[in-house]
């Protein structure tokens, strides 16, 4: 048997945006009957993931929360994957920029008179640190042609690691009883929040606004141009005179940015101190978040925030109905593969050609 | 985007007030949340206190209802404590130490609300903290490895040099050198809690190097199969894991939350609930030691002799004199060592010929 | 150090090493047809899970090691039908893998918590695994050691002395101009997903049957990325794959054994080795081919829709 894909040519709206739908749909009634399979209600089970966490202003801050980090990272990533450069490191740039960002808070810690720069300046250090970070395997890349995929992979272990040693030794509270986090974070070197109820804090604010940004830049500007025209074409951007060295160390710099901001909006933010480990696997998700979002600002948006909604009712469905937690994994990784083989098939028309092979 | 923007309209509309809706809730019964660490199916730290939990509904029956979510981790653990205390947790026990600056944060929002926090150090008047004191458990395991190894070399898998993994080290040795002043100890630090393959290759690392008896800081019941194995000895760790090695088990450290869990449930149900801090030790049953095994009668009853000592008092494994590592007198002969030193406690006593991380 | 401990710490070096190696080979086929698969975690994962389930219903470690493998190749078949069938992105795909199969890897091991079983038995030839030194570290092994060696020197025949090896690398460096030779671009492809899935769940089965004899869940504990990385440290090559375990599995070990020998040494730092010995040995290469370029299969990575 031969699968035979041909490009549609009548790609159209709606079969781009019902592709994911259907995934979704499919991954529900799959999930429906492992549900079913272990005695409990799916329609119960439906509820808590999906419907509980929306219904509450304060579950949906926590979803606002969750997304903010992945929106960031994966726009970020955008740039890079859409000009087919591919930075797969974005959780060590995360972890890097919480680091550097956050030492300033450590270093600023009871610190008085205007402590005004505090705050900006840690922002400022985390994003310079991710892209910093972001541009070792791009040189590489640029320099000696060593595949980005792999050294970006391979920094992400170091940076944990560094993480995981400065949390437990110089930047490690004194007064802790030698127990591995630095001091909490004055409320200078803090994210303000947003709302009352010191939820929602304003690193939701900064991924939105780089949401917009992003929007813009690739709309509008030729750096945008650029990097769209590279996708799509390597051969036509080289005719055009584009380098390949410079885009690569361009989305190189903005995707790192992006994890740095994001990685020190998260200390700065929910954590508020330095810990050896501050990321569940943000940068790993926002590649995913990235391409189920089609690496359109908006469509990253969306993707960021069902991942988020799964997250959080994931966890209901633990308090309310004993789900395992294993059980929301394997539903997020199924739908996800679901979700990325629909919208193949939104982009090619499949044809199965019985015996032959392909 | 639209999502969010719901969220922002919804806050308008409703206002916040959430939080003291929710807490109205709990109704007579009491509901029970816990947050763990690591999986439920460890073995290990986060198994034991899920068995304190099944202790709990067990004893109370249809007084609480409980539920827990797992692998949480500690950068991520805001939202899911908020989570329990939003769905009528009335008490809520959070079993890592990085979960202290987020228990004390929700604990601040909720404060109807009760919470448990182990192993850290810092209180509010609806926090409370507790611990065990394993280094009582540790000194007796000392005594026994002391008496029993033909090598005279002990060794020990260690995870991270916080105060109560080296309290640890330094009661065990105590312990051995109270029956054999020459016994040697070496150290291996691995750097995770739960890691099989690497603890078993520590194991074999300590075994080759002339170690006959095992002890272990770390979760996983791999140390004592590879001592099984090469038919050498070896002390369990959190759980009794007689099971995975019914020829090398001398005993184990088993945290026994249950007593504790339960009367600190019904404290809360009688309105007697007040924050406190309990370091409970062999006395408070709080530390179990498994049954001996492996041992003959008369090590056998000399561990339970210093069992009941520990018990009432007449022994304490920190009773001076007792030197640090340089040979500076750290407790004077005739006392024992205060609690705070204990619970900070960063250098290795006498005769431990190794260098501890910092 | 005496013999005896040498011998020692080489024994546990190599049982540190077969996990690596095994999932490593399997990778390498993977990525010499020109396919990345970073769902070897979650396909390894899966691997030990269901492995020792099916080894404590059957009471076989033989079954238990095939059902390893044949969940890794599961999981590995629906990793094909995206990116090679669907051209689906290989990274998102494969990260997507790691989840899945790590939440499948808890719901399937969730009944085997706190069991335990035998070991794989370890060979044991009267006479020859007595001998001093020499005789546990060759004929004292356990059936997945032998596996993995055989494996390597397997591989190695393959990708070099036959003609589908042939096939397999050339459609790996250039999927266009072997498509137009009518090559079987994505049959080879799918293939050697589905091998690189057998490997990687049978690298896990290796570790909850033989390393480690019980199931704990996430116990690959990372080793799954390790052997990503030693696959580009091997810069694609079988034979290195085999120096490579042994380095890193060596590193880890030699380090535990220099602490239990009284020599401390950093450990994040000595964690963060391997990784950045894969960086350094990936630009040397590329240093070393002068016009610059890597050894990397050409095509990796990068996705392959043929027209017709």
């Amino acid at each position: 048997m031969r699968i035979d894909l041909t490009p549609r040519a009548d790609r159209s709206a709606l079969t781009d945006a019902l592709a994911p739908v259907l995934a979704f749909l499919a991954a529900l009634v799959i999930g429906g009957f492992v549900v079913a399979a272990m005695g409990r209600s799916p329609a119960a089970a439906f509820v808590t993931y999906f419907v509980a966490p929306l219904s509450e202003v304060w579950s949906l801050q926590e979803v606002a929360l969750k997304a903010a980090p992945l929106a960031l990272i994966a726009t970020g990533l955008a740039f890079c994957f859409r000009a087919n450069v591919w930075n797969i490191g974005a959780e060590g740039q995360f972890v890097v920029g919480g680091l550097f960002g956050g030492w300033i808070g450590v270093a600023s810690h009871g610190a008085t008179g205007n402590t005004l720069w505090v705050l900006p300046l840690m922002l400022a250090v985390g994003a310079c640190a991710g892209m910093l970070y972001a541009l070792i395997p791009a040189l590489l890349k640029v320099r000696l042609g060593v595949s980005e995929i792999l050294t970006s992979l391979m920094l992400v272990y170091v940076a944990e690691l560094l993480l995981d040693y400065m949390a437990r030794g110089p930047l490690r509270d004194p007064a802790g009883f030698n127990f591995p986090q630095s001091v909490t974070f004055d409320d200078a070197a803090r994210l303000p929040y947003l709302m009352e109820g010191d939820t929602l804090h304003a690193g939701v604010a900064i991924a939105l606004a780089a949401i917009v940004v992003a929007t813009l830049v690739l709309a509008r500007t030729l750096f945008g141009f650029t990097v769209r025209v590279v996708g799509a074409s390597p051969r036509a951007a080289r005719f055009a005179g584009f380098s390949d060295a410079r885009l690569t160390l361009a989305v190189f710099a903005v995707s790192g940015g992006a994890a740095g901001l994001a990685g020190i909006s998260e200390v700065a933010g929910k954590i508020g101190q330095l810990q050896p480990s501050i990321s569940p696997g943000y940068g790993f998700t926002a590649i995913i978040v990235a391409f189920l979002g089609r690496l359109s600002p908006v469509g990253i948006l969306v993707a960021a925030l069902v991942i988020a909604l799964t997250t959080i009712g994931g966890e209901g469905a633990q308090i309310d109905l004993k789900l395992p937690l294993d059980l929301t994994r394997a539903f997020q990784g199924l739908l996800l593969a679901l979700v990325l083989g629909a919208d193949a098939l939104s982009r090619y028309r499949v044809r199965l050609v019985p015996g032959a092979a392909a | 985007m639209r999502i969010v923007q719901g969220a922002l309209v919804a806050v308008l509309a409703l206002g916040i007030g959430g939080a003291q809706a929710q807490e109205k809730k709990a109704s007579e019964k009491l509901k029970v949340g816990f947050v763990y660490v690591g999986p439920v199916a460890d073995y290990g730290y986060s198994y034991q206190h899920d068995q304190s939990r099944k202790a709990l509904a067990a004893a109370l029956g249809d007084r609480v209802e409980t539920s827990f979510l797992e692998n949480v981790p500690e950068a991520d653990s805001e939202r899911s404590i908020e989570s329990l205390a939003r769905s009528g947790h009335g008490l809520i026990f959070t079993t890592s130490f990085g979960f202290m600056e987020p228990t004390l944060k929700v604990a601040k929002k909720f404060p109807k609300l009760k919470f448990e926090h182990a192993t850290g150090y810092k209180r509010a008047a609806n926090v409370a903290t507790y611990s065990a004191r394993f280094y009582e458990g540790r000194y007796i395991c000392g005594e026994i490895a002391g008496r029993l190894s033909k090598t005279g070399t002990l060794g020990y898998i260690a995870s991270f040099p916080i105060p109560e993994v080296v309290s640890g080290i330094n009661a065990f040795m105590l312990g051995a050198q109270s029956v054999n002043p020459n016994i040697k100890l070496k150290i291996v630090w691995v750097n995770t809690w739960f890691d099989p393959g690497k603890e078993a290759e520590a194991a074999k690392a300590l075994l080759a190097q002339g170690a006959d008896i095992l002890s272990q800081h770390t979760d996983s019941a791999a140390p004592l199969q590879e001592a099984e194995k090469q038919g050498k000895l070896a002390f369990g760790q959190s759980s009794d894991q007689m099971r995975f090695a019914p020829k090398a088990q001398l005993t184990s450290i088993v945290d026994d939350w249950d007593g504790y869990v339960i009367q600190e449930a019904k404290a809360v149900l009688d309105g007697t609930w007040k924050s406190h801090d309990t370091w409970g030790g062999i006395k408070d049953g709080m530390v179990v030691l498994a049954p001996f095994a492996n041992m003959p009668d008369d090590v056998k009853a000399k561990a339970e002799a210093s069992k009941k000592a520990i018990a009432d008092g007449t022994l304490h494994p920190f009773r001076g004199p007792v030197f640090k590592q340089d040979g500076t007198e750290a407790v004077k002969a005739g006392e024992t060592a205060p609690d705070p030193m204990i619970l900070g406690m960063n250098w290795y006593v006498k005769g431990i010929d190794d260098k501890l991380p910092q | 150090m005496s013999l005896d401990i040498l011998s020692m710490v080489l024994v546990t070096i190599i049982a540190a090493a077969t996990p690596l190696m095994i999932a490593s080979l399997g990778e390498l086929v993977v990525e010499r047809a020109g396919v990345l698969n970073l769902g070897v975690e979650g396909m390894m994962v899966l691997g030990a899970a269901t492995g020792f389930a099916v080894a404590v219903e059957t009471g076989s470690t033989l079954a238990g090691a095939a059902a390893g493998a044949g969940a890794g190749l599961a999981l590995a078949a629906l990793f094909g039908i995206l990116t090679v069938g669907l051209s689906a992105n290989q990274v998102a795909s494969g990260l997507a893998m790691t989840i899945l199969g790590l939440g499948l890897s808890g719901l399937v091991g969730a009944a085997y918590v706190g069991l335990k079983r035998a070991p794989a038995p370890h060979l044991n030839v009267p006479g020859l695994t007595d001998l001093p030194g020499i005789g546990r570290l060759l004929f004292g092994q356990d059936g997945f050691v032998y596996f993995a060696f055989a494996l390597v020197a397997g591989v190695w025949w393959f990708l070099w002395r036959t003609r589908a090896g042939l096939t397999l690398r050339a459609i790996g460096d250039d999927h266009t101009a072997t498509h137009a030779l009518g090559l079987k671009v994505r049959k080879v492809r799918f293939r050697a997903v589905l091998f690189g899935g057998a490997c990687a769940g049978l690298a896990g089965a290796y570790l909850s049957l033989a390393y480690t004899p019980f199931w704990a869940p996430a116990m690959t504990a990372g080793r799954g990325w390790i052997a990503l990385a030693l696959v580009v440290f091997a810069s694609w090559r079988p034979l290195r794959v085999l120096a490579g375990a042994m380095l890193f599995g060596g590193a880890t070990v030699l380090q535990l054994h220099a602490q239990a020998a009284g020599l401390g040494l950093p450990g994040q730092a000595l964690s963060a080795l391997p990784y950045l010995a894969t960086i350094l040995a990936l630009v040397l290469l590329s240093l070393g081919r002068r016009q610059g370029g890597s050894l990397a299969p050409a095509a990796l990575g990068r996705d392959f829709t043929p027209h017709r």
